[in-house]
């Protein structure tokens, strides 16, 4: 059984849940940058939660399968189409040899995520079939699809018919509140200029992608004046060159914050104002250029209360599946 | 000293040594990242050294973030007391300055630079008070560094020469970060060199490549088929500078797949270098130069 691609959409790629681990030498976790969008498209076609999947970005990629299979498309609203018909998403439907698999326009969201019954069997690297493109590793040789490319698919027994109501999806709003754990060196700004970050309205720039997210459109910060400690370099921004956590909100120049994700550069010489919690990291997968956001302070009590009702959410929708 | 500690989102805590840079910071942290390796602290699942810092990650659904915080800080103090003696090894990396790549590169991007009707090389030797590029090079590639964080993109390590703060050459970043570097380039950006694991966007100085591939996701390379990065935090790196024809040569190696660094283990203690640090620099090179 095989995904031929006919044409590879705007950036897709192979991603499951990642491999952590390798941080330490610049080899980020990556995977499905919506990880609750991953793990159902598995679930509805029967595979595992960190099976392999299809991620599309902004627009749909078109595939033929070559034998059949049950299929399901979640995340971001990129209505599937068998043969020309529109097919519901978070929904598994079953597909036969020949079969052409297209997508519409992007309705909601920003990333469709593809299971396929028996999932993408791309070869492992690293304990993980996650494609990251930085680097040339995993996922199929390494890079975004392309027309042509044929991608295995293993064994699977999946059913038809299995859906997610929308009750038990996380609701899309028009305005991204991303929660955020101030820390790291938000020393390094004035009072004043840490009360604006919070209080503006900022927007998500075109330059979004897998490494990271860029916001625009807020006052450009004021660093407290202080002589630039020894190797870190001249800018106020800079640091002597440290680790950036996932989630972590740095701003070069003092300008435009940058929001890391799945991803991530590991390190470098940017300050950053803390760390957007980890219940809001598959929130930004799903948000398109232009969308306004704003940065919310919480607590790290606050974070753990969110993480811990993230995966009652999780467990609800899962428990569905399971019947 | 007191590290700074710091909650990173829900899943990270952040130590900083010291907002600036030095050896003893650098061995302060890859102490604690050493400790906090071998306590196995279940929840832990990433532990990654930085140059005057280092990061944890953790599932806070397995380890309270609270109680690992407790955990290392119970480490500090042993880690900063401990006599800094690192079992290494010194690789050495043959690299071609003033090679024809980087200059086009650098002469591509001139507008950026802060310094236009330079190259790179002459900048950066003027600024650090070196009469010619010759001078430059061999300083740079005269005394080993540390290789004290691996990381921004797979296997790119961040170098800091192991001489005193006086004699560091330093160099600000492009004033625009160009789009293209070379695969390979030896950069040089404040007080680090770093060396360019695939080909990519940068901001650093350049003023040579290397011949010797220091990432391999396909792990073809024969010394790169365990490790697919060939460095790690702690190594200790020596540039031997190479013309035209040793690079061709060795390039040839390589596509063979017959070529190695040469790599020896070694040990490395900071009171023994802060005492001396020609003399423990001296006895390095000996052993990858000695036969």
């Amino acid at each position: 059984m095989a995904v031929k691609v006919i044409s590879p959409g705007l950036s897709t790629s192979v991603q499951d849940l990642g491999r952590p681990g390798h941080y330490h030498v610049g080899i980020p976790e990556g995977g499905g940058m919506d990880r609750f969008a991953t793990r159902i498209a598995n679930l509805l076609v029967g595979n595992d939660p960190d099976a392999a999947v299809l991620e599309a970005t902004f627009m749909g990629p078109e595939l033929e399968f070559t034998q059949s299979a049950i299929i399901a498309v979640t995340g971001g609203d990129l209505p599937p189409k068998l043969n020309g018909e529109e097919r519901p998403t978070w929904e598994s439907f079953p597909v036969k040899a020949g079969d052409r698999l297209s997508f519409g326009f992007l309705k909601g969201g920003a990333r469709a995520y593809l299971a396929v019954s028996g999932g993408i069997d791309v070869p492992v690297v690293l304990g993980s079939r996650s494609t990251y493109i930085l680097g040339a590793l995993g996922g199929h040789q390494g890079r975004t699809l392309k027309a042509g490319d044929e991608l295995p698919v293993g064994e699977g027994s999946g059913k038809a018919g299995l859906s997610l109501p929308a009750n038990l999806r996380r609701a899309r709003s028009s305005l991204a509140e991303l929660r955020m754990l101030p820390g790291m060196y938000w020393h390094r700004i004035t009072e004043a200029a840490g009360n604006r970050f919070f209080e503006e309205t900022w927007k998500v720039a075109p330059e979004a992608d897998r490494i990271g997210y860029r916001f625009r459109g807020g006052t450009a910060l004021e660093f407290v004046e202080r002589e630039q400690p020894f190797g870190a370099g001249s800018d106020p921004s800079n640091i002597v060159d440290a680790c950036y956590p996932y989630g972590s909100v740095q701003v070069p120049s003092g300008t435009e914050p940058i929001v890391l994700h799945r991803d991530a550069v590991s390190g470098g010489g940017y300050m950053m104002l803390g760390v957007v919690i980890s219940a809001d990291m598959d929130l930004i997968a799903q948000l398109q250029p232009h969308t306004p956001a704003r940065f919310v302070p919480v607590t790290l009590e606050d974070a753990l209360a969110a993480r811990t009702e993230q995966r009652a959410a999780l467990a609800r929708a899962e428990g569905h599946l399971a019947g | 000293m007191s590290i700074r500690f710091n909650f990173g989102g829900d899943e990270h805590i952040f130590g900083e040594v010291s907002e600036e840079m030095s050896l003893t910071s650098f061995f302060t942290g890859l102490s604690m990242t050493n400790a906090v390796r071998t306590a196995g602290i279940r929840g832990v699942t990433e532990i990654c050294p930085a140059n005057a810092s280092f990061q944890i990650r953790f599932n806070p659904d397995i380890v309270k973030p609270q109680d690992l915080l407790s955990e290392l800080k119970s480490m500090e103090e042993a880690a900063s007391k401990a006599d800094p003696v690192l079992k290494t090894r010194i690789i050495e990396l043959p690299v071609y300055f003033q090679d024809p790549w980087t200059r086009e590169t650098c002469l591509r991007f001139r507008e950026r630079h802060q310094d236009p009707s330079s190259t790179d090389l002459e900048y950066s030797a003027r600024i650090n008070g070196y009469a010619t590029v010759e001078e430059f090079i061999a300083a740079y590639s005269g005394q080993p560094w540390f290789v004290s964080m691996v990381g921004f993109v797979a296997g790119l390590p961040f170098l800091y020469q192991m001489v005193e703060r006086k004699k560091q050459i330093q160099a600000p970043k492009y004033l625009r970060p160009r789009t293209d570097t070379p695969k390979l380039t030896i950069g040089h950006g404040g007080c680090f060199a770093a060396i360019y694991s695939v080909r990519g966007a940068g901001g650093y100085q350049m003023y040579g490549i290397t011949p010797a591939p220091i990432y391999d996701p396909t792990r073809k390379v024969r010394y790169l088929s365990d490790d697919m990065c060939l460095f790690k935090p702690g190594d200790i790196v020596k540039f031997k500078a190479i013309g035209r024809d040793d690079y061709d040569a060795t390039l040839e190696e390589i596509e063979a797949n017959r070529w190695q660094p040469t790599v020896r283990d070694c040990t490395f203690s900071l009171k023994d270098f802060n005492s001396d640090i020609y003399g423990t620099n001296a006895k390095l090179m000996e052993l990858i130069n000695g036969r």
